[in-house]
Parts: structure tokens; C-alpha cells; sequence
């Protein structure tokens, strides 16, 4: 049976109509793991012998931060981890157990690269730790009990993925936690720790994570076989309709008709809300790189790389997916009577518009210095003049439907943005990098910000030529584009 | 109003339309039967620019379809769910498809007004989005949608399927009324022979992607097809 779902899955794949873009993307994602294969396999190593030299305990270090590490890892897989999706309805009737669907989907789940990875680290720094004499007998009390931690977090991800309020809690209490133990009020991680250390010390401790993440998978099955039905899990939710007018829109003349609409899509549909709930995250996502967090980044010219993030949230997560928004009614807007470019200019004065706000909620970062502001407004400047364009290029090219509605699925995969997104978000990060490295290593930081902000204030006069270029894309790739949005309906 | 010239259409080589010639004059109430897989509605769908045919072309008002866009100003069209904008209120689908052509609220409702008998009170100030109506209720909207603005040429495929016996009379004297008007070229596809023969003055009948039939409707065109299509036909 497992092999027929296999089977399923192989050809969901291949006879995908993004199938190339998938296979190029595949690759890609094989070398990011690698990457990080290796990296992990480097700190299970390295890590060790590291602690030792700087004078700390190892194991005792690790155990202390290791709650942290869960945390990270848990919001790591809520963002990237892809939920299993299995095409449920039509299998209902078929003559097998429910409970093997659900066991097949969370089957596959543990098998995800999100749990692996960790053995990588884990598995080298239990062996150190027993060349250098620790007990054998705590140590595999330990790993096991971790390892248990690891598949406890990928249950709850199962969960999470329809709780995003969830999420910004957790990792809201983390953050608080984490500033009150770096400031000296209160440290969770002397119990935390002393819970890891446990799991050394009495090895059968190990049981209670164990016992838990049973648990967990339990519930988790449970949860899942009972939603298997039509008006259930698997039903649709109905809300009452609101309606808005949104007169006020009508001052953007004749492009307004689409940016009410756009409006409407953002603000009806599970994905698209996402997606701006993302666009507040990434605001935060400076601090790791202003706030001196992690050292790599305190390199001049990746303050243009965070400032291009935190003001571009909405661009990459929404821009990047321009005209698949629409892919539910793409027939519908292909016989319409459409001027291609109100629709575009619709699009393209949402992400500016976004980008805008963004770039005001950003500037408590002045907090940090006026450099850092200056990054953010010239990295703003740069998002709506350049990569705004350049993101909805490459949206033309993006022949992936969105199910906007996303409940047809019980294991739904909610997350608008994935790895896919990232991967083809990264060039347009790396040009105001080097643009603003140019300017810094030559003249100093000021001509760094005025070369980015001179090249994002040119990209406005390229407007009309990028958006005819759009065009005549849409235009070429329509019927290739119809076909593959077909695949949603 | 609409010529088809030697229009083909092949998928890996096995042909699934292939039309000579046909010519629709403008007023003509127009209906196309045929099976399944009688190619209904890749015809429509290369009427509508919606996939590209293997040869030949399609002229709409004067325009080739796949060369210029003008075709979109005079022609409404309703093949499927994928006409309609799932998060959108019926209302708002109506005014947001009359802004697309240039028609203002005050147009919209006066139109919808009409409709009332047909709508039967299940969609109008309903406050629901459309991806949560029932099919017959999604259908009502997208047929209706395509009358705003009064186009020359209305494209609406199975438009009788998934629709209640009550609304399916009602729809027959909506598309009658449509074929009166000298000015509208209506174009509709069915499975059901009786309904079509009552609203369309002409019928072509397509089987495996070629034109078998094409009749000038008459009291005897309803025989006549039944028994081409039970497979009992005598000449």
C-alpha cells in the first residue's frame, strides 16, 4: 500500500507542469542541504573540542542552550518544513484503512530532512563525548532523549501549521526570555538546562521524552483520522461575506477596479493573509543583523542585505507570485476586456505601497544608529524602484497555481513562503549588496547608500519598459500559463 | 459576426478538432452538441484565445482572436468555476465585471433587477462569496455575469448543466429572449437535445472533432437528433 501512495507521489512530480523549474529547484535545494549536512556534521565534530579549549564545560554548555536550539529548530520547520501533502479526498472510498493515510502522511513527515539533519550534529558529538570517557550509559540516556525532543517538534509542527497565532506567540515568549537572560533577570535555561543534564546524569530519564513524543504522534494521529471527513477537516469553512466598497480607491483611477480586487484577495483568503503576516516578521528579521547577534553579518555591505529584507517582505512573499494570485480566474481575466498594464500597475503599486509602510515601521531601527536607517530608507528606495519590477518579471515566468483557500487539504501547505521563494529572491539581494560594497570600499558608506539609492530612483524611469517586457511575456507564456493553472481546479 | 477557417486542433498527434469551415452570422442563436470528447469545448476554448489551434484561425467581429485582443470588448463568455473570483460576493463579482466593461453600478443593478425570478433569492444580499455558493448558484452567477454590458457575442458552455428544473425553464426563456435580439450572437453548447433545439435557430453537431450535422432548426430537428445519437438513423 505504502508503495502505491509512493507511487502517487512520484508521479504528482514528474507529471507536474512545473516539473523543469521543480527539477532546477530540486538540485539547488540538494546543494543547500549539503551545505548544511555539512555544517551540522562540522558543529557535532568541532563543537566539542571548541567548548573545551575556550575553558566551558561541553556538555554542560550545550545542555544550557539547548532550549534555544529547540526553539530555532521549531520555527525553522514551521517556515520551511513542507507539510505532507496527499491528495485525500479521492482516496476515502477506496477499500484500505483510513488510519494508512494518516499514517503514511505522518510517516512521511519523520522521514523529512528536518529531522535528519540533527543526527548529523548529535550523532558525532555523542561518540566525542564517549571517546572522552563520559559514561556510555548517559550518553545514550541523552541522545535518546534528545533525539525524542527532535520528533516531538516535528509533531507539533503538524499542528502549528494551521496556528500561525501559535507560533507568534511561541517565538514572541522566546524572544522575551532570550533579551531577559541576556540582560541578567532571569534565566530559564538554569532549569532547562538542568533538565538536559538529567538526561546524562539519570539516563532513564530519557524515558519521559520518549514517553511524550509517543504521546504526541498519538494525538497527532488521532487528530488527523478524525478530520478525515467531508465536513470535517477536510470540509471548507464558511464565513459570512463581508462586503467593502472601498470608494476611496477610486482616486488611483482606472487601475483601481484591480486594486480593489487586489485588496479583496489579500484580505479574504487564508494564503494571501499569510503572507502579510510574513511581511511582519521579516521587519524584524534586522535585528539579527544590526543588533550585532551573530558576527558574520556585522560585514558593512550586509547591512544592505538586511535592509533590502526588512523592507522587502511583502515584495518577495506577495510580488514574486504575481499573476499566480489569480490563478483561480485566469481564464476568466484572459477573455475580459483587461489592459494588461492597469493590472500590472495594480500589482506594482501594492508592493510599492508596502514597501513604503514597511520602510516607516522600520525606522525604531535608528535605534542602532543613523547608518542603519539610512540602509533601510535607501534599501527601500532600491525595493520599489528595481526589485519591484524585477519581481514581478519574475513572477511571469512562476506557472505555480495558488490555492488560495488552502482548505481542501487536511494537511495543507500553508506557508507562502518557502524555499522555492528564497532561492529566487536571492539575486535581487545581492545586487544593492555589491552596488553599496562598490561605493563603500571606494569613497565610504555615504556613496555606498547614494549608488543604491541612485540605482533604485533610476529603475522608476524603467517602468513602462519593464512592464512592457512583462507584457509581452504574458502574452507569449498565456496558453502554456492557462495549462498549468488548470492543475488546481 | 465569427468565422472558423480549417481550424485544427492535435494533442500529441491525435486530432481532437478539425473544422473546415464554419460561419456564424451575427443574430444567429448558435448551439453545438456533440458527446463526450465531441470537442465542444476546445472549440470554445480556441473561440475565446483560451488554447492555441494546431492550424487555421478564428475570425470574431472581424478580429482573428489569437492576433488581436478588440474580440474581448464585444464578447462575454461563461465556460466554467474559473470565470468566477471565488473571494468576491456575488455583488461585487457583478460590479467588478461591469467595471471591466465600462459599465457603472447603477448599470449592474438595473440589470440584476431583471434576474430576480431567476436568482431565485439565493444570490443577491446573501452575504456569502461565491466560492461558498452551491455549483447551480455559481452557474446563475456566471451566466448572468456575461449579459452585463450588453455584448454582441455570449459564449456560455453547458449552461444548463448542474441547474435545478425550475431554473433550467427559466434559463431557456433568458438565452430565447437573447436569441430574438437580432443584435446578440449567442453560442451555446448542451448535452440536452430538447433544450437546445428550443433556443437555437441553427445546430451543429460535432463527433470526435468533426462536423457531422449542421441544421436550420424545424419541428423535426429534435427527432432527427435523437436518432443520429441513439444510433438508429435512417436516411
Amino acid at each position: 500500500m505504502i508503495k502505491r501512495f509512493l507511487n502517487l507521489e512520484w508521479k504528482a512530480f514528474f507529471r507536474s507542469a512545473s516539473f523543469k523549474v521543480n527539477v532546477f529547484l530540486k538540485i539547488l535545494m540538494g546543494l543547500g542541504a549539503l551545505y548544511f549536512i555539512f555544517v551540522f556534521a562540522g558543529l557535532g565534530i568541532g563543537l566539542y573540542f571548541g567548548l573545551e579549549k575556550s575553558g566551558y564545560e561541553p556538555l554542560v554548555t550545550l545542555n544550557k542552550f539547548l532550549i534555544y536550539y529547540f526553539v530555532a529548530d521549531l520555527i525553522a520547520r514551521y517556515f520551511f518544513q513542507k507539510m505532507p501533502v496527499v491528495n485525500i479526498k479521492p482516496m476515502l472510498l477506496m477499500p484500505f484503512k483510513k488510519s494508512k493515510i494518516v499514517n503514511f502522511a505522518l510517516g512521511k513527515t519523520a522521514l523529512s530532512f528536518f529531522n535528519i539533519i540533527h543526527a548529523f550534529f548529535f550523532i558525532p558529538f555523542s561518540i566525542i563525548l564517549l571517546t572522552q570517557g563520559f559514561s556510555p550509559l548517559g550518553v545514550i540516556g541523552w541522545h535518546l532523549g534528545i533525539m525524542a525532543l527532535i520528533y516531538m517538534n516535528n509533531f507539533i509542527n503538524v499542528f502549528l501549521n494551521d496556528e500561525t497565532v501559535f507560533v507568534v506567540l511561541f517565538g514572541a515568549v522566546f524572544v522575551i526570555l532570550g533579551g531577559l537572560q541576556y540582560y541578567g533577570y532571569f534565566d530559564i535555561t538554569t532549569y532547562t538546562g538542568a533538565f538536559f543534564q538529567g538526561l546524562y546524569e539519570m539516563p532513564w530519564l530519557a524515558i519521559i521524552p520518549i514517553l511524550v513524543v509517543v504521546g504526541v504522534a498519538y494525538y497527532a494521529f488521532t487528530y488527523f483520522l478524525k478530520r478525515l471527513y467531508l465536513d470535517a477537516g477536510l470540509s471548507k469553512k464558511t464565513k459570512t461575506a463581508t462586503t467593502e466598497n472601498m470608494e476611496w480607491l477610486d482616486r488611483f483611477g482606472k487601475g483601481s477596479t484591480f486594486l480593489k480586487n487586489d485588496l479583496k484577495l489579500i484580505l479574504r483568503n487564508k494564503r494571501s493573509k499569510t503572507t502579510v503576516f510574513l511581511s511582519v516578521l521579516f521587519l524584524f528579521y534586522g535585528l539579527l543583523f544590526f543588533g550585532d547577534a551573530i558576527e558574520v553579518y556585522s560585514g558593512p555591505f550586509w547591512r544592505m542585505f538586511a535592509a533590502v529584507f526588512v523592507t522587502g517582505g511583502f515584495l518577495f512573499s506577495f510580488g514574486q507570485f504575481v499573476p499566480s494570485w489569480d490563478s483561480a480566474y485566469y481564464p476568466l481575466m484572459m477573455t475580459q476586456n483587461i489592459r494588461y498594464k492597469e493590472y500590472l500597475r495594480s500589482k506594482w503599486l501594492l508592493v510599492v505601497i508596502a514597501t513604503g509602510i514597511s520602510s516607516i515601521l522600520a525606522i525604531p531601527y535608528v535605534y542602532f544608529g543613523w547608518e542603519v536607517l539610512a540602509a533601510i530608507f535607501v534599501g527601500a528606495i532600491f525595493n520599489m524602484g528595481v526589485n519591484a519590477h524585477l519581481v514581478l518579471l519574475g513572477g511571469a515566468y512562476i506557472k505555480t497555481p495558488i490555492d488560495l483557500t488552502s482548505g481542501k487539504k487536511a494537511f495543507g501547505d500553508k506557508s507562502a513562503f518557502n524555499i522555492k521563494t528564497l532561492l529566487i529572491s536571492m539575486p535581487k539581494m545581492l545586487g544593492p549588496m555589491a552596488l553599496y560594497a562598490i561605493g563603500h570600499f571606494t569613497l565610504g558608506p555615504v556613496s555606498g547608500f547614494a549608488l543604491v539609492a541612485i540605482a533604485g530612483l533610476a529603475g522608476f524611469a524603467f517602468r513602462d519598459k519593464v512592464f512592457n517586457m512583462i507584457i509581452k511575456i504574458y502574452k507569449k507564456e498565456k496558453y502554456k500559463t492557462l495549462q498549468a493553472y488548470k492543475q488546481n481546479n | 459576426m465569427i468565422e472558423i477557417h480549417n481550424l485544427s486542433k492535435k494533442y500529441n498527434g491525435v486530432s481532437v478538432l478539425n473544422l473546415e469551415r464554419i460561419s456564424i452570422p451575427k443574430g444567429q442563436a448558435f448551439g453545438l452538441v456533440g458527446n463526450n470528447g465531441a470537442g465542444k469545448t476546445t472549440l470554445f476554448s480556441s473561440l475565446l484565445d483560451l488554447i492555441q489551434p494546431t492550424t487555421g484561425y478564428i475570425k470574431n467581429g472581424g478580429y482573428e482572436v489569437n492576433k488581436s485582443e478588440e474580440w474581448k470588448t464585444h464578447t462575454a463568455s461563461f465556460i466554467d468555476e474559473s470565470f468566477l473570483i471565488g473571494y468576491l460576493t456575488p455583488e461585487e463579482y457583478f460590479y467588478f465585471i461591469g467595471d471591466l466593461r465600462g459599465q457603472n453600478k447603477a448599470d449592474v443593478d438595473a440589470l440584476l433587477a431583471g434576474f430576480e425570478d431567476f436568482f431565485n433569492d439565493e444570490i443577491i444580499g446573501k452575504r456569502k462569496y461565491l466560492r461558498d455558493l452551491s455549483k447551480g448558484n455559481q452557474k446563475k452567477v456566471g451566466i448572468v455575469a456575461t449579459l452585463i454590458g450588453t455584448p454582441d457575442v455570449i459564449i456560455l458552455d453547458e449552461p444548463f448543466a448542474n441547474l435545478d428544473p425550475t431554473t433550467q425553464i427559466r434559463l431557456k426563456g433568458i438565452i430565447k429572449k437573447l436569441a430574438t435580439d437580432k443584435n446578440i450572437t449567442v453560442l451555446v453548447s448542451s448535452h440536452d437535445l430538447q433544450h437546445v433545439t428550443e433556443v437555437c435557430e441553427r445546430i451543429v453537431v460535432l463527433e470526435k472533432g468533426e462536423q457531422v450535422k449542421d441544421i436550420m432548426t424545424s419541428p423535426e430537428t429534435l427527432k432527427e437528433l435523437e436518432s443520429y445519437f441513439s444510433g438508429e438513423e435512417v436516411i
